[in-house]
């Protein structure tokens, strides 16, 4: 009942939003991001004492076999949290601004929170697809009404990319469905290993290529930073923070599981691509002078160490893999948020043109220092204790992997710690001695930020025990 | 048998209509009155054949699926009145004739849904054609209607006349016109019969615009008046397939002759798609674009031809209704703008924003989003090919043409929403038009998220 709720809070509202005028729907949204954090804690709650209690199943199209059927597990439950979290963050980081059709906005955000919460709740595949595609259109209308002056023609690739991958997945979903003796799509069904080892072959690429380009993996990712440069970025923040969560999350619930055989073949290719990216990726932010796509760049290195983790597939890499899901969305949602306050402030993206903001704003600079800290996964802070999972998993797999990959975590530093220093320490030049520090609201939200960053790095334990029930799950299978 | 009869007396009856009534608005309110009677005429029979079919002088058999699907075509009928009915009158001076013509093809696609005896689908398919030729040749005020009309017509009986010649040929080879004492393909393959056979797929390619077969739809579409092009491409092209299928199904499945046929078919079915698809891309009015891109909606329908299974009469009878809806409902839309190019709807969202909207849903079913119901229209046909299995390779085609299909669909989204523009619109767009639009959207999706609805019937 809960599951429902959580879809349903963001769904309604962002309905209602679109009706309203003036400040009704930044109220609305902050109520409903607020509701939502508040269902999911309660969701939380109820996981741990009675996890079954959040499982629902109703009938949709009998016909079919497929079945309206959510449910939290122990990843989907975290992933929840992060995007309540990060939404209400949202929320409160834009609270000030002032957007155009401003209930079009919120509706739309709102109604990206709904899909994305059906995607991560979704039990049945049919169901699953639905809101994957429901997730991706507010999205693209986001970018495409509100971003930056090439935004039509690069969210339209962002688009077209993302829906020709998913029509493959929907290929692989039909054939799946048809080899099955029930004819159904629930999540059992889909699991029951039916499928020979030679069609989980090829099955595997439709699926993969689907959830490598949401995620991106190395060759899918031209897409990804031309969109993050030209979304506005509240949406950008949802785009990297939680959306290309969809993708990891895609492997681990409905790959790994479903075409075990499939993954198990492919796994060292996957694991190569994805390691290609992070090297490629980090090359490139090296010598990026665009802010926004210096933190897109090193999305895509991070979220590269991430698939090849889930490749590696053993316990502990996997267990990385879950942790640094939530973590790597509050580091980033963290970065964008300095990236918009900069660039609301003084309307440059261009990191040369920047400097010196530290002495005029040392707020803004001890949050940056922090959160990049978190990024290049220092001890202490939350990106550790992830990173430091997936490399021993990697290493087990094979130590050569590990080699390649932690490069990385070296470039990390090396592009994240330049771009510490060009934009806030240095000369101030005439522009930036204007920066305004932190108001209220950006303050809150860059706290809490840092306290989450912190908290996690130092006690994990309590996330490692959410996600344990999963990574058992799919190591039983594997 | 109802909707046959009903059909053509409604036909007839507006043809007199036209000489009693002079207000066109009435005439309109007339046709729309008949086409209820006649819906209702067509219903009342599913009483009577109690779940099996009835066969009328082994000619015509009435079944289930050919009163569902002769519903489905009379309701995406009632919504084409509804929405564009007031259009007719500003082709030409004899509305209640153009009325008459529709409910004549209207006749021809009971007939399609129903013959069970070769000599039939030939009347079924001239009985679709001949009024189109009329109509599409209505606009006497500029050439190109005209043209439109004589390459129509001289294309149209040339592909006819294919038509016959194969119904010849298997004749010659069964010794009977019955479908279902063909019984073709069960033993040797007689070569009469599988000429026929091709030839039968020629001409019905043709009629469907399937590519390489498709050269007259481009012309004869744009040169029409827009308000029978919105009919020609929808409702008489479901006709045309539901022709298509059930002679193709009902008769020529015989595990050895099968084989043929369907290898012949998932060719053309591979160029429809890319033709289609390809083209329509490139194309700078939405009406040009939207005459490829029935096209290309017929490469994924010919998919519900090749796939024999049960997927693919669920599949055609969802694909008939998304499609025709969607496309009426974008064509309705255009109709009310002076300007067809995607630059003509430049800025519809903040002039007219329910237009905007509901032009935006039309187009995410023709690209087959989830949510509406062109999403479960192509997750049916493409079911059914899966479950054909040798097919697999077309499948992965089909969708990735689809993407590409969501590239110039979504130009008209992009050009409602994202750019700046005061589209010029025809007429004061009226209240009963809006609320018209917004139950059409509401249909498609409805039918996008309960499926079940429309499947159940079946």
């Amino acid at each position: 009942m809960l599951t429902v709720l959580l879809i349903l809070i963001p769904l309604v509202a962002g309905l209602i939003t679109f009706g309203l005028k003036g400040s009704g729907p930044k109220a609305l949204a902050l109520i409903a991001s607020i509701a939502s954090l508040a269902v999911t804690v309660a969701a939380l709650f109820q996981f741990r004492t009675a996890p079954e209690a959040l499982q629902l199943t109703a009938s949709w199209i009998p016909q079919l076999g497929a079945q309206f059927s959510v449910g939290l597990d122990g990843m989907g439950m975290m992933l929840c949290l992060l995007t309540a979290i990060s939404f209400l963050l949202i929320f409160i980081v834009i609270n000030n601004r002032n957007y155009e059709r401003a209930n079009s906005f919120y509706g739309l955000m709102l109604l990206s929170q709904a899909g994305l919460i059906g995607v991560f709740s979704a039990y049945d595949a049919l169901l699953f697809y639905v809101f994957w595609e429901l997730a991706l259109i507010p999205v693209y209308f986001l970018c495409s009404l509100w971003g930056g002056e090439k935004r039509i023609p690069v969210t339209f690739k962002f688009f077209v990319y993302t829906f020709a991958g998913s029509l493959l997945m929907l290929v692989g979903l039909i054939y799946i469905y048809l080899q099955l003796p029930d004819k159904s799509f629930s999540y059992a069904a889909f699991t029951s290993g039916v499928l020979s080892p030679k069609d989980q072959s090829w099955l595997f690429w439709l699926f993969f290529v689907a959830f490598a380009i949401k995620m991106p993996v190395f060759p899918f990712h031209t897409w990804q930073p031309d969109t993050y440069e030209q979304s506005p970025t509240p949406v950008t923040m949802v785009l990297s923070g939680i959306m290309v969560k969809m993708g990891l999350f895609g492997v681990i619930r409905w790959l790994l599981p479903v075409l075990p055989s499939g993954a198990y073949m492919w796994s060292e290719v996957a694991i190569v691509l994805s390691i290609i990216g992070i090297i490629y990726a980090s090359c490139i932010a090296i010598v990026q002078s665009d802010f926004k796509r210096l933190i897109a760049y090193s999305s895509i290195a991070h979220i590269g160490l991430m698939s090849a983790a889930i490749f590696a597939n053993n316990e502990q890499s996997l267990q990385g893999v879950l942790i640094q899901l939530f973590n790597h969305g509050i580091n980033i949602i963290g970065l964008w948020i300095i990236v918009e306050i900069i660039q609301q402030r003084l309307k440059v993206k261009n990191m040369n043109e920047l400097g010196g903001i530290a002495t005029y704003a040392p707020n803004i600079a001890i949050f940056l220092v922090i959160i990049s800290l978190a990024n290049v996964a220092l001890p202490l802070t939350n990106g550790f204790i992830g990173e430091f999972l997936m490399f021993s998993g990697l290493f087990q797999y094979n130590v050569w992997f590990m080699a390649v990959a932690g490069l990385g975590i070296i470039l990390a530093a090396v592009y994240t710690l330049n771009m510490v220093q060009k934009v806030i320490f240095g000369e101030a030049n005439t522009l930036t001695s204007t920066t305004t520090d932190l108001t209220g609201n950006e303050l809150l939200a860059l706290s809490v930020i840092v306290v989450i960053i912190i908290a996690m790095g130092v006690y994990p334990k309590p996330m490692l025990d959410l996600v344990s029930s999963t990574t058992e799950l799919v190591n039983k299978v594997y | 048998m109802n909707a046959l009869i009903s059909t053509a007396l409604a036909g007839v009856v507006m043809m007199f209509a036209g000489l009693f009534i002079r207000n066109k608005q009435h005439i309109k309110f007339v046709a729309i009155a008949a086409l209820l009677i006649v819906s209702v005429a067509n219903l009342a029979e599913l009483s009577t054949i109690e779940g099996g079919s009835r066969t009328v002088l082994g000619m015509v058999t009435v079944s289930h699926f050919s009163i569902l699907f002769n519903a489905i075509a009379f309701g995406a009928t009632l919504i084409y009145f509804l929405l564009s009915g007031s259009a007719f009158e500003k082709v030409g001076e004899h509305v209640a004739d153009y009325f008459a013509l529709v409910f004549f093809i209207l006749s021809g696609i009971t007939l399609a849904s129903s013959f069970s005896n070769l000599l039939m689908l030939f009347l079924a398919i001239e009985i679709i054609s001949i009024p189109q030729y009329i109509l599409a040749g209505s606009n006497k005020r500029t050439p190109k209607s005209s043209e439109a009309s004589l390459k129509y017509f001289l294309m149209g009986s040339f592909s006819t006349g294919i038509l016959l010649m194969g119904i010849t040929l298997i004749y010659g080879a069964a010794g009977t016109f019955n479908i279902e004492e063909l019984g073709l393909g069960n033993g040797d393959i007689n070569p009469l019969a599988l000429c026929g056979i091709i030839l039968l797929a020629f001409a019905l390619s043709f009629k469907v615009s399937a590519a390489p077969f498709h050269f007259w739809t481009p012309d004869v579409y744009d040169g029409s008046p827009t308000v029978f092009t919105s009919f020609m491409a929808t409702v008489v092209k479901a006709g045309s397939f539901i022709a298509f299928i059930r002679i193709f199904h009902g008769a020529f499945t015989g595990t050895n002759i099968s084989a043929h046929w369907q290898l012949l078919l998932s060719l053309v079915t591979a160029a429809t798609l890319l033709i289609g698809n390809f083209t329509a891309v490139f194309q700078q009015s939405v009406k040009r674009m939207l005459a490829y891109s029935s096209i290309a909606q017929a490469g994924f329908m010919l998919f519900a031809v090749i796939s024999m299974n049960k997927y693919a009469t669920q599949g055609i009878i969802l694909y008939a209704a998304a499609y025709s809806v969607a496309t009426i409902g974008v064509f309705a839309v255009t109709m009310k703008l002076k300007d067809y190019t995607f630059d003509g709807f430049n800025g519809l969202a903040r002039t007219q924003p329910v237009l905007a909207v509901t032009t935006a849903i039309f187009v995410c079913s023709l690209a087959g989003i989830p949510l509406t119901a062109g999403f479960f229209a192509k997750y049916f046909v493409l079911t059914a090919a899966v479950q054909q299995g040798n097919l697999l390779w077309l499948v992965v085609l089909a969708v990735l043409c689809a993407a590409i299909s969501a590239y110039y669909y979504f130009r008209v989204i992009i050009a409602m929403y994202f750019k700046q523009g005061e589209p010029a619109t025809k007429e004061e767009i009226t209240g009963g038009f809006k609320v018209m639009l917004v139950i059409t959207a509401a249909i498609v999706i409805l039918l996008g998220v309960f499926p079940g609805l429309l499947l159940n019937l079946i």
